[in-house]
């Protein structure tokens, strides 16, 4: 047996999924997306059931600052797409591409997190809001909490990628841990969408 | 472990560039829509669509629904199905808060009311 197909043994996984040929990885993200996108669901739901029909709840334009939500939308759109120029890059065997898009991708979730860092601060401590004072604070701070919960991990989860593309770990032929990474990372990019327009514009 | 033809490439890559010109022209459709002197109910529903549509293009093009096989596209419509029906579990309680805090008795008065 050669040495490249010694190699090829270790780095192949044993057994395919029938739902994603290339890896048994991106099957199990894909569930997992799928229960986080439940969880999501629940908050959302439990958002609108206390939202409607309440007089007093405030019109969220009035007290949140749209401009600045939009610029973020539009930061986490930009790192979804320098998150797949990263993956396209690697498709072509192109490591130092990977490389640079993943470390936007990275200074874009950054980014985001500072501005909601912004945000949170200028609304607790300028403007009084907490997640006490009323179910628009417990819901807004929730929601747009836990989705701050999921640009951080997927910071430091992108990160790991990108220490791992240092040390050469990718390839044309083997990507998978960049395009599950991805996925993930699209994933908290489309639940912004959802929470941009449903909590700040609604 | 797909590995694509330097054309398939070049094709992803196209696509990739519209699909972001999409989200930034939907996102720029979205802020101009809550300004526009229409009712609010038609503004929710167009918001709505708008967000379901962005969310779509992400999911079909960024995390390749579209070029995936059906029945991973099946496991990520469950969720959203789920979500749909979670909905329809909560309308009786829509507006119950409201309700209560309009309708309570206060706690003294009730009290008073057993003795």
């Amino acid at each position: 047996m050669s040495h490249a197909a010694v190699a090829d043994e270790h780095v192949l996984e044993p057994t395919e999924s029938p739902l994603t040929p290339e890896s048994w990885g991106k099957l199990g993200m894909w569930i997992f997306l799928c229960a986080d996108a439940m969880s999501f669901g629940g908050l959302l739901a439990g958002y609108g059931a206390l939202r409607y029909g309440d007089p007093t709840w405030p019109r969220p334009s009035s007290i949140l600052g749209i401009q600045l939500t939009a610029l973020m939308t539009f930061l986490l759109i930009c790192s979804s797409v320098t998150m797949v120029e990263a993956l396209a890059a690697i498709r072509q065997g192109d490591k130092s591409g990977l490389r640079k898009f993943l470390g936007l991708t990275i200074l874009g979730g950054i980014m985001f997190l500072c501005l909601q860092a912004y945000e949170w601060n200028k609304l607790i401590f300028l403007e009084g809001q907490s997640i006490r004072r009323n179910n628009f604070g417990a819901t807004f701070f929730i929601l747009t909490g836990f989705h701050g919960c999921h640009v951080f991990s997927g910071v430091v989860y992108l990160s790991i990628v990108l220490a791992r593309a240092l040390r050469g770990a990718f390839s044309a032929h083997q990507n998978n841990g960049v395009e599950i990474a991805a996925l993930y990372w699209h994933f908290v990019d489309l639940i912004w969408i959802l929470v941009f327009t449903f909590v700040y514009l609604l | 472990m797909t590995v694509h033809s330097p054309e398939q490439l070049a094709h992803e890559h196209r696509r990739y560039l519209q699909v972001f010109a999409w989200l930034a022209v939907l996102t720029a459709v979205e802020l101009a829509v809550i300004y526009m002197p229409i009712p609010h109910l038609a503004i929710g529903l167009m918001l709505v669509v708008l967000a379901a549509t962005k969310a779509a293009l992400v999911a079909l093009f960024y995390m390749h629904l579209a070029v995936e096989r059906r029945t991973l596209t099946y496991i990520a419509l469950t969720p959203a199905v789920l979500c749909v029906l979670l909905v329809f579990a909560l309308l009786p309680d829509l507006g119950a808060i409201t309700r209560a805090l309009t309708h309570a008795t206060p706690p003294a008065v009730e009290a008073e009311a057993h003795h």
